[in-house]
């Protein structure tokens, strides 16, 4: 599939990003109360109103709710009337957005506001996250998500591609960027040094190698070509997207790559030179766990001159459902301030890196 | 339709495999629902015998149960009001089927009570009167639970629980006009 635009092409932006400040716990609000302040900033930010807004689709997990159709409550947040075009996916609130983008590049709707949210809270979320695996041969055993890319983490330590220090290091730099971030959970970090003194979570992960557990939302709008001008003075113009999945299995896959996340960016045109000759300058990573970093890294030859997770990343705050869409809007974001020029968004699912979206983010000259 | 096994039969390579029928895996996740700032204050206010609603900001409509937004406008509903025990009933039910872990003898009367100034209908139990006799415009009035929200409360409050609605039950007046309750049916 080729997602960059041609003549015929409809080029859609990002033109508002809007998150929570990401907490432990939340339990003094529902769901619709976290999520309606961040759908509000973003219609806010660009004067559009719920009417005016082609599409509207969200990401959440029931697993994460404890309830069915949880998402139909928070909908009221976004004021379903006269009845909206609206759509939901299990999934990251990435995923949504790459429905809406699909939305508008068919010419079914100009703009479209995309959100998603999770509340970790009142759940053991390594519990419910076991729930997503073989339901007969592996969710039987409660592997947890520490315990699975702890798999991972070894497998790349014995393959000889990284070890405890790189993955404290990947650790203090994201939290040390956070300082930075107002919205993030974690935001500091002591010394390589120190953190590798702490004893195993699960050997080879520390406590530090984990994402914290998060509640938290976050709310984009996309709109194209003039109507993105109109809303936005640099808008982040997706120039490609693209997500593809590996096995359901974590045992068939060689955990110490991520050949999804590799063909997403190839044909989200990662590779290729954009429209201004500038290179990636940013990448907002979707890892979980601080060894995912890595892997992604060399999935998608990240330089040393790229700055990676300049908002601390997951490691800083882990809204599931929400995480990997705050990547994209944190990517968005460095581009509206005119902090960077042309930018790469990754968001991850599933087990182990086992399903991976890329989009690729330019601003005008 | 194909039994599994011939399904299987079909395969050369599991011919003779014994299909497997059932596996059992138990699973168990626990939570801690929340219900949020509004509905908190809500059903807190039960318990004290009070109805407390919400009000957009924007259309002025008043909800009851509050969930501190507005589902029309997507707004949050910041006005806080009370509401008085009495209420129209827009539609009912006569339900004749036993809800599984629904301690209520059948049949019962399940209708919409829209509460004097609410613009939406609260869900509630009939009671008090033969089910031939409800209709909808009939004024009602709640009927409290003197456990869940005592008269007159001693010593700790009681846990917070729509059960602290009995029910409703007709207060005798004549039928509501229906203009004032026909737009919020």
């Amino acid at each position: 599939m080729t997602t960059r635009p041609g003549p015929a092409g409809r080029d859609i932006a990002v033109v508002a990003f809007a998150q929570t400040v990401h907490r432990r716990s939340t339990d003094r609000l529902s769901e619709v109360e976290l999520v309606m302040p961040v759908v509000q900033d973003v219609l806010k930010q660009t004067g559009l109103t719920a009417d005016r807004i082609g599409f509207t689709c969200s990401g959440s997990s029931d697993y994460l709710a404890g309830r069915a159709f949880s998402f139909t409550m928070a909908l009221d947040g976004v004021g379903a009337w006269p009845p909206i075009s609206e759509s939901h996916v299990e999934m990251d609130g990435a995923w949504a957005l790459y429905e809406a983008w699909v939305k508008l590049r068919t010419g079914q709707a100009d703009t479209a506001l995309v959100y998603s949210y999770g509340k970790s809270s009142p759940g053991s979320v390594r519990d419910v996250l076991t729930r997503q695996l073989d339901p007969y041969t592996l969710a039987p055993l409660w592997p947890d998500a520490i315990a699975l890319a702890a798999l991972q983490a070894q497998a790349l330590v014995e393959a000889g591609l990284a070890d405890e220090r790189d993955f404290a290091d990947t650790a203090v730099r994201s939290r040390r960027a956070a300082a930075d971030n107002p919205h993030a959970q974690l935001r500091g970090s002591a010394g390589a040094e120190e953190l590798l003194r702490q004893p195993y979570e699960l050997q080879p992960l520390r406590r530090h190698d984990c994402p914290p557990i998060s509640d938290g939302a976050a709310a984009v709008i996309l709109a194209v070509g003039d109507a993105a001008r109109a809303l936005h003075p640099r808008p982040a113009w997706i120039r490609g997207i693209d997500h593809r999945i590996e096995a359901h299995q974590p045992g068939s896959r060689d955990l110490t790559e991520s050949p999804s996340t590799r063909l997403a960016a190839i044909h989200a045109g990662a590779f290729e030179a954009g429209a201004s000759g500038a290179p990636i300058d940013t990448a907002e990573l979707h890892a979980p766990f601080g060894p995912q970093e890595l892997i992604l890294r060399r999935a998608l030859d990240l330089n040393s001159g790229v700055a990676v997770n300049p908002s601390g990343g997951a490691l800083a705050a882990n809204p599931v459902m929400a995480a990997g869409l705050l990547r994209i809007g944190e990517a968005a974001a460095r581009i509206h301030r005119g902090e960077s020029r042309r930018a790469l968004a990754h968001a991850t699912s599933g087990p182990c890196l086992q399903q991976n979206l890329v989009a690729v983010l330019e601003g005008d000259q | 339709m194909k039994t599994i096994a011939e399904l299987l039969a079909a395969v050369p390579e599991l011919a003779d495999a014994e299909p497997v029928t059932r596996v059992v895996v138990p699973a168990r996740l626990e939570y801690s629902y929340s219900p949020g700032a509004a509905q908190t204050r809500f059903l807190r206010a039960l318990t004290r015998r009070r109805l407390v609603a919400e009000r957009c900001p924007v259309c002025t409509r008043v909800y009851i149960p509050p969930r501190g937004v507005c589902p029309t406008c997507g707004q949050a509903t910041t006005d806080r009001l009370e509401l008085p025990p009495t209420g129209t009933i827009t539609t009912f039910c006569i339900v004749n089927i036993a809800a599984r872990g629904l301690d209520v003898e059948v049949p019962y009367c399940y209708a919409y009570v829209l509460l004097d100034g609410a613009h939406v209908g609260l869900h509630a139990r009939i009671g008090g009167l033969p089910h031939d006799r409800v209709h909808v415009g009939q004024r009602v009035r709640v009927v409290w639970n003197e456990q869940a929200a005592p008269e007159h409360p001693e010593g700790e409050p009681p846990a917070p629980s729509l059960a602290a609605i009995s029910h409703f039950t007709p207060t005798g007046e004549p039928d509501a006009d229906p203009e004032t309750y026909r737009r919020w049916m």
